[in-house]
């Protein structure tokens, strides 16, 4: 037999706990004072794609070739890219293509992290970044080349894991090429 | 001619009395707080009660399925993500799943697990939103949706950390899962599981006795199993009408024959039976997730042989469908052997579960169809897609 109003009671004494409680731990208390307390980040976090650059010079050391398959697989079609037509030493010395333009339209841009998936040459990674306002619907929106050209070790402080992995990755190529540019001109005569 | 003359229609109200008046026609939305998005009805009132209710829908229409077939079967996958935005990570393993049946692909064995895993989350943080807004629809204005969204935040906290996005995961792909689980994830994941239970306990002790919620719920918006089943609607709806049909017990899919859960079913089919049958799915998807946390194999997360870029599978058609949150969730394709599908169809399942809302809301009170709406269930970005 259910006296009335027990129900409620019930559950103003829930709501009691539940107001004590939020005093005493986190398990009740879930959210920070945002600007003033930050939760901390976190490595598989993603907002819009830059590209990473090796070495000092931005211009340089971009690794993007052009190869444009980024481009062509953006599910929104948020990336421009326009080919240079002439090839460029790159921070190694290296002859490569490299994008003239390469535009990212981060208000048509939804996060999905293909272009980063299927990147050959880990030339284009995710941001963190999110504190991103703008006054302008267009212009300032439209990230030219310059805005999105990140250095690597900017890349290796927001997301430490993969960049490791990256790195490792990249400097067994680079061993391996320079192995056997070694080994070529011996063949040679 | 005045607006009298024709709009005195003599009607009969829900107990056969006469009822003489004029009749109201009030549109109700689209930027109604209790629609749950951009939703509109046109309801004909007698007095407060409805005699007609349209439901008006397609403001949040993005072309999703055009979209389907003119992107590649990859470029789709981010898409799923914003129909139901909820669950995002069940919309991707329903399409994951038909590209694998049209396909041919197998999946590892620990992808399977981390589906699993990540789609009962999922599950648990609908169902508490539901659970959430149901009462904000009542006028328990923020205690039961705060505490639900506290629990929810957990949980996305676990997305993000897997998947990099809170709500947009777009986490699944054809043979596998992107990537595997960060270091501590599965001790956080315990975690959080393990203080699931008390935490529906409150919910419980909160709801599920109190006076007022009874009132509103019991009896209210009864839906009749035979009209259900007639109807097309699924998951816990149809549940909570008493027709036992689960797809994760009918069709077995991915690995759910290794899990015991049962299936919760509700006696009367109103609101309140629909409520309580999502808290207890609550509690059977804590019994799949405690051994798949316990169990998980070691192993890769993605079929090494599948393609990321230039997938083209051979032409053919395929449906695929998974037990989603909201009900059945089926996608189907067809292929002609081009990078794009041919056809991209999407079963919905709360734009097939709103089409009974007429009848659940006729000769009720205006106060009613916001809280009958509000254990639909509905999220627009499916339902007009």
């Amino acid at each position: 037999m259910m006296i009335p109003g027990q129900g409620i009671l019930k559950g103003l004494a829930e709501t009691a706990r539940n107001f004590a409680g939020s005093y005493v731990g986190r398990r009740r208390l879930v959210t920070v004072p945002y600007p003033e307390e930050r939760l901390a980040p976190k490595e598989a976090a993603r907002n819009f794609p830059f590209l990473v650059y090796d070495g000092d010079d931005w211009e340089k050391g971009l690794r993007c070739v052009a190869c444009q398959i980024c481009e062509k697989e953006c599910p929104p079609k948020c990336i421009t890219i326009i080919k240079d037509t002439v090839r460029k030493p790159d921070h190694l010395g290296k002859l490569q293509f490299q994008p003239k333009r390469f535009d990212i339209d981060i208000s048509v841009c939804m996060s999905c992290q293909i272009c980063v998936e299927v990147c050959p040459f880990d030339a284009i990674k995710m941001d963190t970044e999110f504190e991103l306002s703008a006054t302008d619907r267009f212009e300032q929106l439209l990230f030219r080349k310059p805005q999105l050209a990140k250095p690597n070790h900017y890349f290796q402080r927001i997301h430490p894991v993969e960049s490791a992995e990256v790195d490792a990755r990249l400097g067994a190529e680079k061993a391996k090429a320079e192995a056997k540019a070694e080994v070529l001109p011996k063949a040679k005569p | 001619m005045s607006a009298r003359d024709f709009q005195v229609i003599p009607r009969l109200g829900p107990e056969g009395e006469a009822l003489d008046g004029e009749q109201l026609e009030i549109s109700m939305g689209p930027q109604h707080p209790s629609t749950h998005g951009v939703f509109r009805m046109d309801l004909l009132l007698d007095g407060e009660r409805v005699t007609r209710l349209k439901p008006v829908f397609g403001y949040l229409h993005r072309n999703h399925e055009k979209i389907g077939e003119s992107t590649t079967y990859l470029g789709s996958m981010p898409y799923t993500d914003r129909l139901d935005y909820f669950c995002s990570l069940t919309n991707n393993w329903a399409y994951a799943l038909t590209v694998e049946k049209l396909a041919g692909i197998q999946v590892p064995e620990r992808a399977e697990y981390l589906r699993v895993i990540t789609a009962e989350l999922t599950r648990l943080q609908n169902h508490l939103s539901l659970a959430g807004f149901l009462l904000q629809d009542m006028g328990a204005s923020g205690t039961p949706l705060m505490y639900a969204f506290r629990e929810r935040e957990k949980i996305l906290d676990l997305f993000e950390s897997l998947t990099g996005a809170r709500m947009m995961c777009n986490y699944m792909r054809f043979g596998g899962c992107r990537c595997d689980l960060p270091a501590g994830w599965l001790e956080q994941a315990r975690a959080v599981v393990g203080e699931f239970p008390r935490f529906l306990d409150e919910f419980q002790a909160l709801l599920d006795e109190n006076e007022i919620l009874m009132s509103r719920t019991q009896g209210v918006g009864v839906l009749s199993a035979a009209l259900a089943v007639n109807a097309g609607v699924t998951g816990p709806m149809l549940r909570a009408s008493g027709v036992n049909y689960d797809i994760r017990k009918v069709d077995r899919y991915g690995i759910y024959d290794r899990f015991e859960f049962r299936v919760p079913l509700g006696d009367h089919g109103d609101v309140y039976d629909r409520y309580l049958v999502r808290v207890l799915e609550m509690r059977e998807s804590l019994k799949i997730l405690e051994p798949a946390l316990r169990d998980l194999p070691a192993g890769p997360v993605l079929d090494p042989k599948t393609k990321l870029r230039g997938f083209r599978p051979k032409p053919g058609e395929a449906y695929g469908r998974i037990e989603s949150p909201k009900g059945e969730l089926g996608f189907f394709l067809i292929s002609d052997g081009s990078p794009n599908p041919y056809r991209y169809r999407v079963r919905p399942p709360s734009f097939i579960n709103l089409t009974i809302l007429e009848d659940l809301c006729l000769g009720r009170q205006v106060a009613d169809v916001v809280v009958i709406l509000g254990s639909v269930d509905i999220v627009l970005g499916e339902v007009d897609r």
